[in-house]
């Protein structure tokens, strides 16, 4: 094991797979200069070995940065798309969820469209209403496509690499905030598979089902629970879809009580969807209904006190928990 | 706003806006130091280097006319009208911001005079002051819409759309595209085809002018003619100024992909001693542009003073102008927020 930041973990996982596979590339803005991508240096370097074919610089341009990387697919390469931002992504919306999502299927299954598309989602402190979201349920709802929101350093690495492998369109969602986190990651390849969840924390009381940053918050929530003697299980879906319903079934089976947790806005999240089918999977299981926690429906505010009014705070995840335990 | 006085004793308009420029560059300096102290959220794009461009052209314009800005509008908003007092308490998260503190820097709007806001998203403004500019013909107002577009975003598709629309529909529109030589960290030259901005707008039939864009006479000048063309009804303008982005991309911004020297040579062509140095030799004297400067900054440093020593909002403006129809509901609720 190596401790390293999630960026700097990403960064090694996608040089890995790019080493290993020559037609691996990576296109986004301002990947190839000295700041090696600006947000959080994720392609500091690639440029010195990989070269300006497979680091491509492109010029501010969603939507070919998103065509290209489905057309370069299709012609059978293995795109990695950048698009800085989730926010910017939605620049680029129609080519990943009119073509990317849909090509396979469309054309009868003659091509397959193994790209990876990294749209960095999450509030960061004073980020305000257009660098802030966190948009995993729209590409959840969208058939074709593969939605992934590590959480951590090892996670981050071993999913890219998933994804990179994957025959199938792959929405990478990184949080801003994780980008600095560290944590260790394995000296091994360290592949994560799609799909599979991962339980932080193991409890009989309720079941914590969350991810990205959020699993972490739900982790330290379940630890402060710990201390007023509930178990509080938590488990870090790493993959919305497809997303493990085995795991969280069998974790409800044994705490009989589930609460989601989502730092996106509640209405219409993806913490809806986990709650309507366990209603329809695992009814006979639950002591009390499902519950969840998302934001209020607005966009995220910029001065402090409202910022934090929006925020899925630890204190309002522990609040529900209890709401939920006590039921 | 100033074109009498342009006509009737030229030294004297320009001197009015060095002063503009004077309170842009306090404004931003200003924001810097409270950002390092720790003052402002998020990220500031600076406007130093700027300044002659956004007050050429806006100072050209009436308060009835709109402009669009994007993510580097401090500049903008204060030569439009703007008040800086608010825009400070605005950056800071404070009560008395320009947009209730919601925004932040990136969201800086000002209304009553036209500004229709900052953007964090590239090249929206472009689109957005095509509407602003249909709605005047609908209106049968003479008013026009000036929209500011960095060098690097003329690669984004809306930007095409936008010169064509306005072009079919005789719009009047001010493109003014800022070429501050850089995009982020990338060099915009090293990622744009072609001859550059000019000869992309001419591709659409749009008349299409060049100028120094650290010449305040100059932009002055020329703005001052293409916006009373687009305002009798010539049709869309593009300007493009050259200029160039003395500080990092935002004012974290270590500047590692400039070559050593760069900044400095750079800085010796900075507008506000050009514009000084044009006054001194249109009789003004020393110690009248001292005093312009300073008073300025002294304006700049009470709008610190003053937007430290304000409250932030009550968190529960949070809920406040989301929509009519369906607004959220707070935490308090039982069920937790929708
Ligand atoms: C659609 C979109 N893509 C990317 C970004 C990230 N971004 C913000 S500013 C910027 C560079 C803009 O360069 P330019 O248009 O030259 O304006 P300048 O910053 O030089 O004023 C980038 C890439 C964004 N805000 N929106
Ligand atoms: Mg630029």
């Amino acid at each position: 094991m190596t401790e390293m930041t999630f960026a700097d973990a990403v960064r090694e996982g996608l040089a890995e797979e790019m080493r290993r596979d020559p037609l691996v590339w990576a296109l986004g803005e301002d990947l190839s200069t000295a700041h090696g991508g600006t947000s959080a240096n994720q392609y500091l370097g690639l440029i010195d070995e990989f070269g300006p074919k497979r680091i491509v610089n492109t010029p501010i341009s969603e939507n070919t940065i998103m065509g290209a990387a489905v057309g370069a697919a299709v012609a059978g390469t293995r795109p990695v798309a950048d698009l800085r931002m989730a926010d910017f992504g939605m620049c680029a919306v129609d080519e990943l969820v009119n073509q990317a999502a849909k090509i396979r299927y469309m054309f009868g299954g003659q091509a397959r469209v193994p790209l990876v598309v990294r749209q960095a989602i999450g509030m960061r402190k004073g980020g305000a209403a257009q660098h802030s979201q966190s948009t995993e349920a729209w590409y959840v709802h969208t058939p074709g496509l593969v939605v992934v929101a590590p959480g951590t350093p090892a996670d981050g690495r071993g999913l890219l690499k998933s994804a990179i492998r994957a025959d199938d369109p792959v929405v990478y969602m990184e949080h801003k905030d994780l980008w600095v986190s560290k944590g260790d990651v394995p000296d091994d390849e360290g592949l994560v598979p799609i799909g599979v969840a991962k339980t932080l924390r193991q409890g009989t009381d309720l079941t914590i089902v969350s991810w990205s940053k959020m699993a972490q918050l739900s982790n330290d929530a379940a630890e402060a629970l710990a201390k007023d003697g509930a178990s509080v299980e938590v488990i870090d879906l790493r993959t919305l879809w497809p997303w493990d319903k085995a795991a969280v079934y069998a974790s409800i089976k044994k705490t009989g009580r589930l609460l989601v947790a989502q730092e996106a806005v509640q209405v219409g999240g993806f913490a809806a969807e986990i709650m309507a089918d366990v209603t329809e999977n695992c009814a006979g299981d639950l002591k009390t209904h499902a519950r969840r926690i998302g934001a209020p429906r607005m966009p995220v505010p910029y001065a402090e006190p409202m910022e934090n009014e929006y925020r899925v705070t630890t204190e309002r995840v522990i609040a529900k928990a209890r709401e939920t335990l006590d039921a | 706003m100033n074109q009498t006085t342009a006509r009737e004793n030229k030294p004297a308009h320009i001197f009015e806006l060095y002063q503009t420029m004077c309170l842009i560059r306090a404004f931003e300096e200003k924001a810097e130091i409270a950002f390092d102290d720790g003052f402002i959220n998020g990220s500031i794009h600076q406007y130093i280097g700027q300044e002659a461009v956004g007050t050429g052209v806006c100072q050209n314009l009436r308060a009835s006319d709109y402009i669009l800005s994007n993510h580097r509008g401090h500049g903008h908003s204060i030569a439009k009208g703007a008040n800086p007092e608010a825009m400070m308490k605005e950056l800071m998260g404070r009560v008395g911001g320009t947009s209730g503190a919601k925004g932040g820097s990136m969201h800086i709007a000002d209304f009553s005079v036209g500004m229709l806001g900052a953007n964090g998203v590239l090249a929206d403004g472009l689109t957005m002051g095509v509407g602003a500019a249909q709605a005047i013909t609908l209106k049968g107002e003479d008013n026009i819409v000036a929209v500011f577009v960095g060098d690097g975003t003329t690669n984004r598709g809306p930007f095409y759309e936008a010169l064509n629309w306005a072009m079919v529909y005789e719009l009047p529109i001010l493109f003014v595209c800022e070429n501050n030589t850089y995009a982020s960290s990338t060099l915009t030259r090293s990622v744009t085809a072609g001859e550059g901005p000019v000869a992309r707008a001419k591709a659409f039939g749009m008349p299409a002018s060049d100028v120094d864009g650290n010449d305040i006479v100059a932009v002055d000048e020329l703005a001052a003619d293409l916006i009373a063309r687009v305002r009798s009804g010539g049709g869309p303008h593009f300007l493009h100024a050259r200029t160039y982005r003395v500080k990092g991309h935002i004012s974290r911004d270590k500047l590692l992909y400039r070559r050593d020297g760069e900044t400095s040579e750079n800085w010796e062509n900075e507008p506000l001693g050009r514009c000084a140095g044009w006054l001194a030799e249109n009789g003004f004297d020393e110690s009248e542009l001292r005093t312009a400067h300073s008073a300025a900054y002294a304006r700049i440093d009470a709008a610190v003073e003053s937007a430290k020593a304000a409250p932030f909002p009550d968190a529960a403006l949070a809920y406040v102008d989301v929509q009519d129809f369906g607004p959220p509901e707070p935490w308090t609720k039982e069920g937790g927020a929708s």
